[in-house]
């Protein structure tokens, strides 16, 4: 999907405090690896329902970052494990992964 | 205004906060990750608006607001647009805010919430699921539904109440307060400060105090008129 993450939205949320995107992100950072943890345990055991809502709470930070074509995608994702289908799993595994870098970057 | 926000999400949370640091107006006086949480804290508390989120994990926001019998105005917050015509069926939410939440769009929310008026029609719905049948009670974490008419007494042990029941008694951390407003006043009757009876269950009376099941419960001479003016006295 090639799609790069941003701080445009942290940045308006902020008003430019840099305290609150400080502490934004060190939410963010303490809360997602818990969150793609537990999607991967239950995509890994088959459980699509359970893993549809682990992708339904994640897509709020994939529209935090930025990611706005990845966010659609994700919305699809999530209904197609609603149905039992995993052919987006891939793509959305991209996407968590450009999340990571992300954040990894950000101090 | 003041309100409470719940989203199971720390990040969702900080956001709202941080939104609502802009309007002098509200007044956050507590953020929640879970319902059962919020429930509890609502029976010792007031509050004027709510920031809820829908998607949550055991217990939706659309079921914490079927367990409130005089819902707050409401403000719904999810990533998922397809909940919206559900929200239309209750009065008491005022908007419904889609993830992420702009600055812009908040404000708007807020104005609405502002201006709005909650119908009677949606407290009537709210009481007609709730108070004629059953009451949902936060114990050790768990929400756990009680029959209404089968409670025959509630107790004010300082900062819980006991409730007795056919079945059970249950202690709740609440007020006589709270419970008063959740219970059909044509059931019960409060009889002392630190007593509510259910009407029904008495089976004598005797100068200043009610027999009911075994309790011996005492009226003060305040509410004594009262409970003689409910009897089918011959």
């Amino acid at each position: 999907m090639n799609e790069k993450a941003n701080m445009l939205y942290i940045e308006s949320m902020s008003g430019g405090d840099v305290d609150f995107e400080k502490e934004l992100i060190a939410i963010i950072k303490r809360e997602y690896p818990k969150e793609t943890k537990i999607y991967f345990e239950n995509f890994n055991s088959k459980n699509y329902k359970l893993a549809a809502d682990n992708v339904h709470k994640l897509k709020h930070k994939i529209s935090i970052l930025g990611l706005e074509k990845s966010y659609v995608m994700a919305g699809a994702y999530e209904n197609n494990l609603l149905e039992g289908k995993i052919t987006l799993s891939d793509d959305f595994e991209t996407v968590l992964n450009t999340m990571a870098d992300f954040l990894k970057e950000l101090n | 205004m003041n309100c409470i926000i719940i989203d199971d999400e720390e990040t969702a949370r900080v956001i709202i906060n941080k939104l609502c640091s802009k309007f002098n107006q509200i007044n956050v006086i507590g953020d929640f990750p879970n319902a059962m949480k919020a429930i509890k804290f609502l029976n010792v508390n007031d509050v004027d608006l709510i920031f809820l989120d829908i998607h949550m994990p055991d217990f939706t926001g659309f079921d914490f607001i079927r367990t409130l019998k005089t819902p707050p105005k409401i403000i719904l917050s999810t990533s998922d647009p397809k909940f919206a015509i559900e929200a239309f069926e209750y009065d008491c939410i005022v908007d419904y805010l889609v993830k992420p939440i702009t600055p812009e769009r908040f404000k708007r929310a807020v104005l609405k919430a502002e201006t709005k008026t909650i119908s009677t029609t949606d407290i009537k719905k709210n009481n007609e699921t709730t108070a004629d049948n059953h009451l949902y009670v936060n114990i050790d974490r768990r929400l756990i539904k009680i029959d209404i008419p089968s409670i025959y007494l509630v107790e004010a042990k300082g900062d819980y109440i006991s409730i007795k029941t056919e079945d059970k008694n249950y202690t709740v951390h609440s007020t006589l307060k709270k419970i008063a407003d959740k219970l059909p006043e044509h059931l019960f009757l409060k009889v002392h400060r630190s007593y509510i009876i259910n009407v029904e269950k008495i089976i004598d009376i005797e100068d200043n105090s009610v027999l009911i099941k075994k309790d011996v419960i005492p009226v003060s001479r305040s509410n004594r008129p009262e409970l003689m003016k409910r009897l089918n006295l011959l």
